[in-house]
């Protein structure tokens, strides 16, 4: 059946089949393969993305259930010119080991720190629970997210 | 694995979805999807109809008055978890949707596919069943609303009809003295509990419990009232004693099976533990 929405601020329409969930829509339709999949049945995170602002898993939603929603994959919190915040702070505290992980900890750390500017390391690590890095780095993925805060902070509120 | 073939709808009203699920023996609601997804990925479901709730706006009110707490079947986690107003008009609920799987199915999950679904182990159907909710079902044949305790019949099995759709979960007023405490241990955070323990009771003018409710989640095949830990408490001060009494008749009342996670034995002794921290900090006592 078709189904169109909007992807990382592009409206797209594509022909599914009603079995086929959202991130392999993503993947195979769309070829925006930066969202992984890992499990397929919800439990590791990997294909988190944000859906209409919130993050869940792509995994976890029939394509056709995004009809007419705004999605945004990892593809749509980098761009060409430069590491956005986030990403650097992931560079800077080595938070990337082999890097199957890192889309979904991008995005679920992106809708967290978004709402949340000021959570502290419990939370993140409350957040960051549903995502599973199999290298373990976790210590260096909360810290490189707890770093990011200041960036979503508004302006005025920067120390 | 890939989910099966099957047939999609997307109704607008809630007559066109309960005659579409009435049109075919095997046709399924499809809510928030976080546990009829998985089983379809496991291939333990393979409806051949699914038929998706998420244009039932109406479903997605969360009412309070006098008479109670009423959450739409299509409420989410996330809407519970952002409503202040459920932290006094109640606590108990919102305390144990803070452990319910983990931030991006919070987003997604909705409270009536979680009764639905009926997992034993789930926070849901353990605060309908400790707090004596109704539970608002309708179908072709009209509505009809089942208690909470005569809807779960066993893991996966409840008494809602396979042309019925939940439309509202009803849970009676919550008194503003009244004291509580909800105990969950899973192997981590969000996971399914291997025991969980939800707890409340009034207290009388001389500080003594009356209205014990104990609720147990994950040490049966559906979760249950605890009449003989319940008993341990009515007409006592809560203290550590009887905390420590109601813990130990919580651990006779309850027959877990063995699995994976953990071992029968495990699971009987970990209930009297959740159960003896949930009544010391429902009577202020702890911190844990």
């Amino acid at each position: 059946m078709p189904l169109s929405f909007e992807v990382n601020g592009k409206q797209v329409t594509v022909e599914v089949e009603p079995r086929m969930t959202l991130v392999d829509c993503l993947r195979h339709k769309l070829r925006l393969t930066g969202t992984h999949v890992g499990c397929e049945h919800g439990v590791c995170g990997a294909c988190t993305i944000l859906l209409d602002g919130e993050a869940v898993r792509a995994c976890l939603i029939l394509a056709v259930q995004a009809e007419g929603c705004k999605i945004v994959t990892i593809e749509g919190l980098s761009n060409d010119e430069a590491l956005t915040p986030l990403q650097a702070s992931f560079r800077r505290h080595h938070a990337v080991q082999c890097g199957f992980c890192t889309p979904g900890m991008i995005t679920t750390a992106h809708a967290l720190l978004s709402e949340e500017p000021d959570c502290d390391a419990d939370r993140v690590r409350e957040v960051l629970s549903g995502n599973i890095c199999r290298c373990t780095g976790y210590i260096s993925i909360v810290e490189a997210v707890l770093d990011a805060r200041s960036a979503y902070r508004p302006p005025e509120s920067q120390p | 694995m890939k989910l099966p073939a099957f047939d999609y709808a997307c109704p607008a009203t809630l007559a066109e979805a309960l005659a579409l699920l009435a049109s075919r023996d095997d046709a399924k609601a499809l809510a928030g999807g976080q546990s009829l997804v998985p089983m379809m990925a496991f291939r333990i479901a393979s409806p051949s109809l699914l038929v998706d709730l998420r244009r039932l706006s109406d479903l997605r009110k969360i009412a309070i008055d006098t008479s109670g707490v009423r959450l739409g079947a299509m409420v989410r986690w996330r809407d519970i978890e952002d409503d202040a107003r459920l932290n006094g008009a109640h606590p108990l609920l919102k305390a144990a949707v803070s452990h319910v799987a983990h931030y991006q199915i919070r987003n997604r999950g909705t409270v009536g596919g979680s009764i639905a679904h009926a997992d034993p182990a789930a926070e849901m159907p353990g605060i309908a069943v400790t707090c004596d909710a109704d539970i608002a079902v309708t179908g072709t044949r009209g509505a009809r609303v089942i208690c909470a305790d005569d809807f779960f019949i066993a893991p996966l099995m409840t008494a809602l009809a396979a042309d019925e759709i939940i439309t509202e979960i009803r849970l009676p007023a919550w008194p503003p003295r009244r004291r509580w405490g909800f105990r969950e241990f899973s192997r981590r955070r969000g996971d399914f509990a291997l025991a969980a323990a939800a707890v409340f009771f009034d207290v009388d003018d001389a500080g003594k419990a009356y209205n014990a409710h104990i609720g147990a989640i994950g040490v049966g095949d559906r979760p249950a009232r605890l009449p003989a830990a319940e008993a341990e408490v009515n007409g006592q001060v809560v203290d550590i004693a009887i905390s420590e009494r109601a813990g130990r008749a919580a651990s006779a009342s309850v027959d877990p099976q063995s699995d994976i996670h953990a071992s029968g034995a495990y699971r009987k002794s970990l209930i009297g533990t959740m159960v003896e921290r949930a009544l010391q900090s429902a009577a202020g006592m702890s911190a844990l």
